[in-house]
């Protein structure tokens, strides 16, 4: 079991994107006028949404991540390398 | 600038997935090698995007924003200049060394190239600089958030500290980076709407380059001096960043940019992290990607600011000035957010701001936890213990890291001078240092006392030079001309890139001549240490698209492309 970084990027765009996609919706029409008359929150909070959901989906195949030193064969050689040195018992 | 309630649940998301990721990270730190190499894991794609991630601190968002306001296009020297070519030849050429070499962080190349007092020097001053800076950082983001929002110094800056304390005492390295690759994508979709509201406001691409033209000649410049990069790089009083080509190119484009990139163990920890040579090669040119494309996210907003503030748009925008009748540059990114983000938007916005700051903090502190337990501690003070011990130190490096940090922004409130003066003195030892490492990597001859005498001659012809020379308009003091003034350089950018080329000269001249009457190291020493003494990578197998060479001929060719259309 590892942490693909996609999972916790995707999830938290699609919260913020979801989010803004909702304040854009109810905002008014002051909110509006703020960007000029665009509804600069529905629409980025779309596109953030999106972007989430692609990055939550990818991240679920795992292929992204950090894995324990002991597991890849570069960490093991670091290893090997510090206790041949006597830096580390 | 009012924060509704929208804006605060935003920022509190984002925090809670900050120190999620941490404490997610946990349970993969269980040796030496995860906290601080990340287990040597990562792909590619990830490393590349927290090498430029980690380097977007306070100075780049903030300053690159308020530089593109004072210079204009030029700024993107910056950028195609003075960072693609120097990621290009990192990747192709020196990360070979660094990784292959497995120097657990860059003084310890040093030592394994040359000798320990080399790496004594390099580790000693680079620990102190990084703590150091990451609390300048600290105080310019408790300074803007005073300003910009109101909120207590003391505040945000304990807040700031403490979430990057926690996220980097638990995940280490991984966490630094996972966050680093967080907030890469939280500032590109942070600001990118920003650069689209403004751009309408100013009437496109030629209605920024008309108003900008206002700019320029009422400053004396000619019309196109913000708008177009080179064609007034001619003579340093004919741009506003009063420079000209050739210290531009030499002082920034190679000595201060490669020096930093290709040295700095901020960056350089980045690629060490991957899961392989190839990734790690791959790293810097991955990131020279998105990195040649920030000028449009963060220099055009400061471009657009000024130019709406002598030539106002649809939406009344204008820079606030200071008492002394300057305008304040370093607003101009937090008030257009303020100006045209609604509630929700502006949440992003400032949340992204703020996650700037944080990540080039947490670059510091991982290089900082590194440094100190790899190279200081475990070098002179405990040689030996278990991995675990060193572990444990690497956390406690990062307790007292931080604290120092958030100590340092302190004392920079109440003694500018003295910070201004520390910097100076860093720049100093830094600016040789790209001598020492081309030499050392590509000359088999440079001996460990020949790279040590150079960098203290480098750190004292950069001293001697500045003590020289001052720009124009400022007094013998901070700013130089301690011994008398020699030259009187057009701007301050103009002596510093000088400052960095004499300091390079020196060195590299030194350094080769005590080399050649001092011992060179027996060349079996040195196999995967320097380049005449180390197999190339076989490649074959490799898709094209993964060859770092061929990746770096097509980021150079995009450089140049980019500096001809903004010429």
């Amino acid at each position: 079991m590892r942490l693909d970084i996609r999972l916790p990027i995707g999830l938290m765009f699609t919260v913020l994107g979801a989010l803004l996609v909702v304040v854009g919706l109810l905002g008014g029409k002051s909110f509006v006028e703020q960007s000029q008359g665009t509804n600069v929150n529905l629409w980025w909070g779309i596109v953030m949404l999106v972007f989430g959901v692609v990055m939550f989906l990818l991240g679920r195949r795992g292929t992204s991540s950090a894995r324990l030193a002991e597991e890849t064969p570069e960490g093991r050689k670091i290893e090997e390398l510090e206790r041949a040195a006597g830096l580390e018992k | 600038m009012k924060l509704t309630f929208i804006d605060w649940t935003i920022m509190v998301i984002y925090f809670v997935f900050v120190l999620g990721i941490g404490f997610a990270l946990k349970r993969y730190m269980k040796t030496s090698t995860d906290f601080f190499l990340s287990g040597r894991s990562i792909p590619a794609w990830i490393t590349g995007l927290a090498f430029i991630s980690a380097n977007l601190g306070a100075q780049e968002v903030i300053g690159m924003g308020a530089s593109g306001a004072k210079y204009g296009i030029a700024t993107s020297h910056f950028y195609w200049i003075g960072a693609i070519p120097a990621m290009a030849f990192i990747g192709v050429f020196m990360m070979p060394f660094y990784y292959g070499s497995r120097a657990r962080s860059v003084p310890e190349y040093l030592k394994l190239r040359f000798d320990e007092k080399t790496r004594g020097f390099n580790a000693i001053s680079f620990a102190v600089m990084t703590v150091l800076s990451s609390g300048i950082s600290l105080y310019a983001m408790g300074l803007l958030l005073e300003t910009l929002l109101g909120w207590d110094f003391s505040f945000s800056i304990l807040i700031a500290a403490l979430i990057v304390l926690i996220y980097v005492f638990l995940g280490g390295l991984t966490s630094a980076i996972y966050n680093e690759v967080l907030q890469f994508f939280l500032i590109v979709f942070g600001f990118a709407p920003l650069v689209f509201l403004g751009l309408r406001d100013v009437g496109g691409w030629s209605g920024l380059q008309a108003r900008l033209a206002t700019v320029a000649t009422s400053n004396g410049f000619g019309a196109g001096a913000w708008s177009e990069s080179w064609k007034y790089m001619g003579s340093p009083s004919s741009n506003p960043m009063g420079v000209e080509w050739f210290g531009l190119a030499m002082g920034l484009g190679f000595v201060l940019s490669f020096g930093y990139w290709c040295t700095d163990f901020l960056v350089v920890q980045r690629a060490m992290a991957a899961k392989s040579m190839s990734a790690a090669r791959r790293t810097p040119l991955i990131a020279a990607i998105p990195k040649m494309l920030f000028p449009f996210l963060v220099i055009l907003p400061g471009m657009i600011a000024i130019a709406l503030t002598y030539k106002s748009g649809g939406s009344g925008f204008s820079l606030p000035k200071k008492l002394d009748g300057t305008f304040e540059y370093n607003m101009a990114i937090p008030m257009m957010l303020g100006h045209y983000f609604p509630s929700g938007m502006l949440g992003v916005g400032l949340t992204a701001l703020m996650a700037s700051f944080m990540s080039g903090m947490a670059g510091n502190v991982t290089a900082f936890n590194t440094v100190w337990t790899y190279d200081i501690y475990q070098s002179y003070i405990k040689r030996g213990a278990s991995d675990q011990h060193y572990l444990w130190m690497g956390r406690m490096a990062t307790v007292f890291g931080i604290v120092i940090s958030v100590a340092a922004a302190y004392v920079t409130t109440r003694f500018n001078n003295i910070m201004d003066m520390l910097q100076l003195v860093f720049a100093f030892v830094n600016a040789p240092l790209l001598a020492t490492f081309l030499l050392g990597m590509f000359w088999k001859r440079t001996s460990g006392h020949g790279a040590f005498i150079g960098l203290i001659s480098g750190t004292i012809g950069a001293a001697i030079h500045q003590g020289l020379t001052l720009p124009a308009g400022a007094h013998a003091g901070i700013k130089g001309g301690w011994f008398g003034v020699v030259h009187s350089y057009p701007s301050e950018l103009a002596q510093a890139f000088w400052t960095a080329i004499v300091a390079w000269s020196a060195c590299f001249l030194i350094t080769i001549l005590v080399s050649l009457v001092t011992k060179p190291r027996a060349e079996g020493e040195l196999s995967g240490l320097v380049y005449s003494l180390t197999e190339r990578a076989k490649e074959d197998d490799v898709p094209w698209y993964q060859r770092p060479a061929i990746l770096a001929v097509i980021i150079l060719i995009a450089a140049v492309i980019l500096n001809i259309i903004f010429w």
